[in-house]
């Protein structure tokens, strides 16, 4: 058996190797991809994309003080010129480069471009100040358009203006625009979303409540102590659906109110109705989107008894999977057309399946797109629905 | 030494944890009641579950071993083991599990609403996860070979291969009831040897343990004398504290636990029924420690103190009765290994698979990949690495690498938890700061420990117990960051924060109708 001191030096051999082996990689593939842009005009041409990069990456919030300033700097780089400003319809939003005394006559300058949209060049009679020291005589307004508004106007000031200057200014000032759009462009996909979640609450079927009231109502005289209770289940199961507050609640809640839903259904049904459940008790603390499971169980009672002869079963299962938690809801029913599940699940037609296109959706939008709903079903077959949730996921609390 | 026993004991643990592994949904229970169905865990069962998944090699074997070498001051080790719960109890067991976080990553993401400082916590779990994996293959390899003969690797590559098989199954993911069974289990199987090897010392009049053979230069029965014989053994014996006290929030299988109990109330009685489990397991590890001084004077050659526990009883009463209690030792020490290590396990795999494989599957196949696939990748790698570096070090007893996983736990995770919990002013860069520090200087002092072995002077005792410097060090570099960067405090600190103290009957906003009676 080799001694202690050999394994240890074969340890410290071994880790050395790797870390050299990882360094002369990192060098390599750092040495390769310097030699693809060879030529200067590669370079430049590198060069310029790359400072453009750099400044949409300040730009991507639209013009706000703090990004302006800092796209400013890169800007500047573009233009090579003494100094820029970006000045808003409001006020002057940044100074980059020297002559910051220049700054309190941008706006002022800048008014003729806001005004009209048209690239303006001004000379030393209106640019020049008393500094003998400072070089800036002269000035190149050009526009910032987005959405057929001037927005803004990009100002290069210098010793003097070329034509050359005057091209590239409105060059850049006309990309400036691009990312002024694309930025406006991406808080309008944010509200989109968030008005998409607003219209996604969670959907209580009609079918249930007229239903609920009429089997109540049968009661009412036979059982009156039977329809009491049924009543109190109805007035339970309508104030959780009703509740205002978080989106998002515990799995054992969303439990009890299954069981205040199929109080009611079992009032229809009778013993035509057999539930079965297998909840690991480790998943119960989970904070699943409220009303996710019910409308599930609500389709496997349709499927797995209203349109069928006899007994149906329908299995309610969650299973502990690490660091997320699985729920089956299944029936052995009538099944339904895999083509007409994918439509609803599209969101294409709502009819026969209550809310499962409105589950989908909500858990899709919550926990991403590998989050969706898996329905396993076919004609005559039964249905299988089941989805995973994550155990935590950012921003998402149960209250209770 | 006839070894059918032992190896039949160890044979049905094996068994028994893969057959539980296979049928393990079936565990669970099926019944058409709400009620029944909806019934949470109680503090109690889930206490057990937590004290199954804790007690390691180290307190099963280690501990004991320790005791017989080093003498009273390693009686600190069950006392840090289980004083950590303590500190958990009253610093963050609430808030951490009314944070909704089911592991440390998801803490960190949760509190400070940063991905990179995730991913840092993502890195240090893996390393901490390991650390602590190691000495369970090693433990393993030790208990087999003292009770059968075989190779020391045999014993480390069982209980890999059992784990792996277990998890990459899908069975055993957390199921509570399996982990607290460990615990009765482990608790009688240390417990009854205990109690019959203590009745035949009385019947032999209660002999004295032999000290003289202790090493030299302490004494055994002092306090603060030796520490291994080591230098600075005052320094050595709080350093040990710190990191036993304050790496247990930090392990990375104790807050997934956690996740089990419905609020915060809970969460905090699942502590202390813990308190109570551990304090009565570790009451009777140091009793085999004795023992051995007195049956055991001296051990055969190229045999390991840690060993002691397992050869105790063929020393007292050779003979039937003598393999009958090594074979339910070597059961109970299995059944250490294979819960610990599953738990692990688990956890290291759940991150490996959520944090670093999943995004770059996602990126290679377009999400196309199943869940299930990286995560069986996941349980490979977090079982084989460990297993590879436990049969290349051997200098380091197996106390003193837990030891080391709890040092680096209290320099990395117990700032980030404790400072999370208690102070608004905790800054991103801050808590990265003070995860990369604690963790670079913790490290480091481990792998220059674990592949040097431990040295003497005060290099070799700050090497060998680096918690006492690396933890205020760490709480340090976070609190100065924090300071400096006020721009980099997360948004939602102060959200967070009520959500994190208020309790569950607060923070519903509204009170829960009482149902009308008429």
């Amino acid at each position: 058996m080799p001694s202690a001191t050999d394994l240890s030096t074969l340890v410290i051999v071994i880790t050395t190797a790797i870390a050299l082996m990882t360094l002369a990689w990192a060098l390599a593939r750092a040495l390769r991809r310097r030699g693809e842009f060879g030529s200067p005009v590669d370079r430049a041409t590198y060069d310029t994309l790359h400072t453009a990069a750099l400044a949409s990456q300040h730009l991507h919030e639209g013009l706000t003080p703090q990004g302006a300033s800092k796209a400013a700097k890169h800007l500047r780089a573009l233009l090579g010129t003494q100094a820029i400003a970006l000045c808003d319809t409001a006020s002057t939003l940044a100074w980059d480069g020297t002559g910051a005394h220049h700054r309190e006559q941008v706006w002022r300058h800048a008014s003729e471009v806001l005004a009209t949209g048209r690239t303006v060049v001004l000379g030393a009679k209106d640019v020049a100040c008393g500094d003998p020291d400072c070089t800036i005589r002269t000035s190149v307004l050009a526009p910032v358009i987005s959405e057929e508004r001037v927005v803004a106007a990009l100002a290069a000031y210098g010793s003097s203006a070329s034509a050359g200057l005057v091209r590239a200014t409105e060059e850049v000032a006309a990309w400036v625009s691009t990312q002024i759009e694309l930025a406006e462009l991406g808080r309008q996909r944010s509200r989109a979303t968030e008005a998409e979640l607003r219209a996604l609450r969670a959907q209580i079927s009609p079918h249930f409540i007229y239903n609920s009231l009429a089997a109540i109502a049968s009661f009412v005289r036979t059982d009156p102590d039977r329809a009491r209770e049924l009543l109190l289940e109805f007035a339970d199961f309508t104030r959780y659906a009703f509740r205002r507050g978080g989106a998002f609640t515990t799995l054992a809640e969303e439990l009890g109110n299954i069981e205040h839903y199929l109080a009611l259904e079992q009032a229809r049904f009778g013993d035509r109705l057999q539930i079965s459940l297998l909840v690991a008790p480790e998943v119960l603390p989970v904070a699943v989107p409220y009303l996710a499971i019910q409308p599930l169980v609500e389709n496997a009672v349709r499927h797995g008894l209203e349109s069928k002869e006899g007994v149906g079963h329908v299995t309610i299962t969650a299973t502990d999977e690490g660091a997320e938690a699985e729920i089956v809801v299944e029936d052995d029913g009538v099944g339904t057309d895999p083509e007409v599940m994918r439509r609803v699940l599209a969101g294409d037609q709502d009819g026969d399946s209550v809310g499962l296109g409105n589950v989908d959706a909500r858990l899709r939008q919550v926990y991403g797109d590998d989050y969706g709903l898996v329905v396993e079903t076919a004609l005559g077959a039964g249905t299988r629905v089941s989805f995973r949730v994550p155990k935590y996921a950012p921003g998402v609390h149960p209250s209770p | 030494m006839n070894a059918g026993l032992a190896i039949s004991a160890v044979t049905v643990v094996c068994v028994v944890t893969l057959g539980i592994g296979a049928f393990g949904l079936r565990l669970s229970r099926t019944t058409s009641d709400f009620y029944v169905a909806s019934r949470v865990v109680s503090p109690g069962w889930n206490a057990s579950a937590i004290g199954g998944e804790y007690l390691s090699a180290a307190s099963f074997l280690g501990i004991a071993g320790l005791v017989y070498t080093l003498g009273a001051d390693m009686l600190w080790f069950p006392v840090g083991y289980t004083v950590g719960y303590l500190v958990l109890l009253v610093l963050v067991a609430a808030p951490l599990r009314r944070s909704g976080a089911y592991t440390l990553p998801d803490f960190a993401e949760d509190r400070l609403e940063s991905v990179p400082v995730r991913r840092l916590s993502s890195l240090l779990v893996i390393g901490i996860g390991w650390l602590y994996l190691l000495p369970q293959f090693k433990g393993a390899g030790l208990a087999l070979s003292t009770v059968t003969g075989a190779p020391s690797w045999v014993g480390g590559l069982i209980v890999a291969v059992v784990v792996m098989a277990n998890v990459v199954a899908g069975g055993m993911r957390s199921i509570t009831l399996v982990q607290a069974v460990q615990y009765w289990l482990k608790l009688t199987a240390i417990s009854i040897p205990v109690f019959v090897l203590l009745w035949i010392w009385l019947r032999h009049g209660a002999p004295q343990p032999h000290i003289a053979a202790s090493p030299p230069g302490h004494q055994w029965t002092r306090p603060l004398s030796g520490f291994g014989g080591r230098d600075h053994p005052v320094y050595a014996t709080y350093s040990m504290l710190v990191a036993l006290c304050f790496g247990t929030m930090g392990l990375p299988h104790v807050l997934v636990r956690f996740y089990t109990n419905p609020d915060g109330r809970t969460a905090r009685r699942t502590t202390l029924i813990v308190i109570g489990l551990l304090g009565l397991f570790y009451v009777f590890t140091p009793v085999y420690g004795v023992l051995g001084r007195v049956y055991l004077p001296t051990l055969p050659h190229g045999v390991q103190a840690d060993s002691v526990v397992l050869m105790l009883p063929m020393a007292i009463s050779p003979g039937l009765l003598g393999e009958l209690l090594s074979a339910l030792l070597a059961g109970g020490a299995f059944a250490a290994f294979l819960s610990t290590a599953s738990g692990l396990t688990i956890s290291v795999a759940g991150v490996i698979d959520q944090d670093l494989l999943r995004p770059r599957i996602n990126a290679r196949t377009g999400g196309d990949s199943v869940a299930v696939q990286g995560f069986r990748i996941a349980a490979v790698a977090a079982v084989v690495l460990p297993f590879a570096f436990s049969l290349l070090s051997v200098r380091v007893g197996l106390a003193d690498t837990v030891g080391l996983a709890f040092a680096v736990a209290a320099s990395t995770f117990c700032p980030l938890l404790v400072l999370g919990v208690w102070w608004r002013g905790l800054s991103t860069t801050g808590a990265a700061a003070g995860l990369v520090t604690g963790g670079v200087l913790a490290m480091s002092a481990v792998l220059v420990t674990m592949v040097g072995g431990v040295h003497s002077g005060w290099s070799g005792a700050l090497l060998a117990q680096p918690a006492a410097w690396t933890m205020p060090i760490a709480f340090l570099v976070t609190v100065v960051v924090s300071l400096k960067t006020p721009s980099r405090i997360p948004k939602g600190t102060a959200r967070t924060m009520v959500r994190l103290h208020a309790p569950e009957t607060l923070t519903a906003g509204l009170p829960k109708p009482t149902p009308l009676s008429y």
